[in-house]
């Protein structure tokens, strides 16, 4: 069975035992983002205190690897910079467009920490969407956020 | 073929109508394996169906010895491709008793309900007063109801907006049928158009178009029959159906994609203005203007899918030769038996009827603790091929409220060992995921 391969435990605990969920005040910018083809949400807002990342809060509902990647992102994302945090989901990115390629996973392992544990599902093109709607609605949430904070300067 | 897993006592497995191992013969897909060396289970006919020969050597023999563009040019090969496009019209016309004349060549159910959608709306601003009868404007209201597939919705809430017609719909009760208890305030003297599935897509309810379509009768409402999911698994004779317009695509009944049907009455459609406009379907074309053919030709603008045709009468034939009692019949058996299996299974929930009274073989369902996604995982992981989303009826999962299903279809392929195996794929996903009946997961409590 090459089921483990996506489902590391890792993920399957991030699943059950989401961090960071639900929604908080304050916030700048708030986004709802779908996965039209099946339905997968999440409603995230972000705050920022300068340019830093101060919290990440999110209500969702989806499959394993929707709800697990938000989870992951949120452990990665907290206390960066935007600039910093956008480049970790362009490393996210790079892995899910991997294709189960170890050679990339290991280079991205130190940086990505848990997340890492989705490059099984990099193999599954139908699910790499699911692993990457979170931090799609984390770029379009802190570009608002930060629109909304330069405006108000 | 010796059934490798274990059944719950009482379950029965009376033969099935149609003949499964010699069925799958003629489907070469289905000798292939998937996912390292698993035998395929398809169960997602009811997104798209597996080929027979049959249907694939009629596509290759059009191209390899008549290939020419039918209704046009004087050569043996154009009169060999005509004759082979209209014969495959006949065959399609006789497999729903309907003349010729009745039926439209399509890409698919989207685009024969779409075509209805802007004739309808086309017909207000036509220049021949012919073609405004059933003209659809400001005051007028088209219906639908909650269980529509998006391709039999989409296009009437965009007429709406284009109009300013209204639209409305009928609703559903909470074992998956038409809640039809305001049927006559909803289908009222401003309808111009009833749309509705003769069987969902998602919860597999056969609908009563009896008494929906008196109703749009006695109002004078046109009739526009979603049959996608019927006429592919079930007889349906149009003398019959008393509909004005019957939509079906090919490609779910065996046939190729890319082509589909639309029948209508001929009086209807004869009113009817074209969507689609160009070549071949024209009469007389100057600068200034233009006039058109009657239907058929008027709304099969353009060099149309000659070899899909031909496939899909190959389809019709292949349908025919089983016969589509029997066909239903078959499904009739296998829901009755994978109802009854997999609502055996603690924490599965049926979305849809939960016994075989006028449903069809699509089953949708949900797995306590597990989203449909993973649960869909874990079948592929298995070689079981279902659907699992929203399956293009956003709103019925909202009205169920679950996020998505689960969806099993079967057709003349599937045997008792496919549901035998998604049933036991179902218990793998619940193991996988530690939410077995019985079983706590990591101590917890």
């Amino acid at each position: 069975m090459q089921l483990q391969s996506m489902y590391q435990d890792i993920i399957l605990d991030h699943y059950r035992n989401p961090h960071g969920r639900g929604l908080r005040d304050p916030f700048e910018a708030e986004v709802h983002h779908v996965n039209p083809t099946c339905g997968d949400e999440v409603t995230m807002r972000v705050h920022l205190d300068g340019d830093t990342i101060a919290d990440v809060s999110y209500e969702g509902q989806g499959c394993s690897i929707s709800q697990a990647s938000v989870s992951a992102m949120y452990d990665l994302v907290i206390g960066k910079s935007v600039t910093e945090a956008l480049g970790t989901g362009e490393h996210f990115m790079t892995l899910m467009q991997s294709k189960g390629d170890a050679a990339v996973a290991e280079t991205l392992e130190d940086e990505l920490e848990d997340a890492i544990a989705f490059a099984g599902v990099s193999k599954y093109p139908a699910r790499v969407k699911c692993a990457l709607m979170s931090w799609m609605a984390l770029k379009d949430a802190s570009a608002r956020a930060l629109s909304t904070t330069t405006g108000a300067n | 073929m010796t059934q490798t897993v274990s059944r719950p006592a009482g379950a029965h497995q009376v033969p099935l109508p149609l003949d499964v191992e010699a069925i799958r013969a003629d489907f070469p897909i289905l000798g292939r394996t998937v996912r390292d060396g698993k035998r395929l289970v398809y169960l997602d006919s009811g997104a798209t169906s597996q080929k027979p020969r049959s249907v694939l050597d009629a596509e290759r023999w059009f191209y390899e010895n008549v290939n020419a563009a039918p209704h046009r040019g004087a050569h043996q090969l154009a009169e060999e491709a005509t004759a082979a496009y209209e014969a495959a019209r006949a065959t399609i016309g006789a497999f729903l008793g309907a003349p010729d004349n009745e039926i439209v060549f399509t890409r698919n159910s989207t685009e024969s309900i779409n075509l209805v959608a802007y004739a309808l709306s086309n017909a207000a601003t036509a220049k021949e007063p012919e073609f405004r009868r059933y003209a659809v404007g400001q005051g007028d209201e088209i219906v639908v109801t909650e269980m529509e597939h998006h391709a039999n919705l989409l296009p009437w809430q965009q007429l709406c907006e284009r109009t300013g017609a209204t639209l409305r719909w009928l609703g559903l009760t909470d074992d998956g049928r038409l809640d039809l208890s305001d049927l006559d305030t909803v289908v009222n003297e401003r309808t111009k158009l009833v749309a509705v599935t003769q069987q969902s897509n998602i919860l597999g309810t056969i609908n009563p178009l009896d008494g929906i379509i008196a109703r749009a009768r006695e109002v004078g409402a046109l009739v526009l029959v979603d049959g996608a999911q019927s006429v592919p698994h079930q007889k349906v004779d149009v003398t019959e159906l008393g509909a004005d317009f019957l939509v079906f695509s090919g490609h779910k009944m065996l046939g190729p994609t890319g082509v589909g049907v639309l029948w209508g009455r001929y009086d209807v459609l004869d009113a009817l203005p074209p969507f689609l406009t160009g070549g071949s379907m024209i009469e007389v074309v100057r600068m200034e203007g233009s006039t058109f053919m009657p239907p058929p030709q008027r709304f099969e603008a353009g060099v149309p899918m000659s070899a899909q045709v031909i496939g899909l009468a190959a389809a019709a034939d292949y349908l025919t030769a089983l016969g589509m009692d029997r066909v239903q019949q078959h499904e009739e058996v296998l829901t009755g038996y994978a109802l009854e299996q997999l609502q055996a299974i603690p924490g599965v929930t049926v979305i849809g009827p939960p016994d075989t009274v006028a449903r069809g073989g699509a089953i949708s369902f949900t797995v306590d603790g597990i989203h449909p996604h993973d649960v869909g995982q874990v079948l592929d992981d298995l070689g079981i091929a279902v659907r699992v989303g929203h399956h293009c009826a956003w709103p019925v999962v909202r009205r169920y409220g679950v996020p998505a299903t689960t969806r099993a279809t079967f057709y003349v392929h599937t045997g008792y060992d496919d549901v035998d195996a998604l049933v036991e794929g179902v218990r793998e996903a619940q193991r996988f995921f530690g939410v077995a009946p019985g079983v706590t997961e990591g101590g917890t409590n």
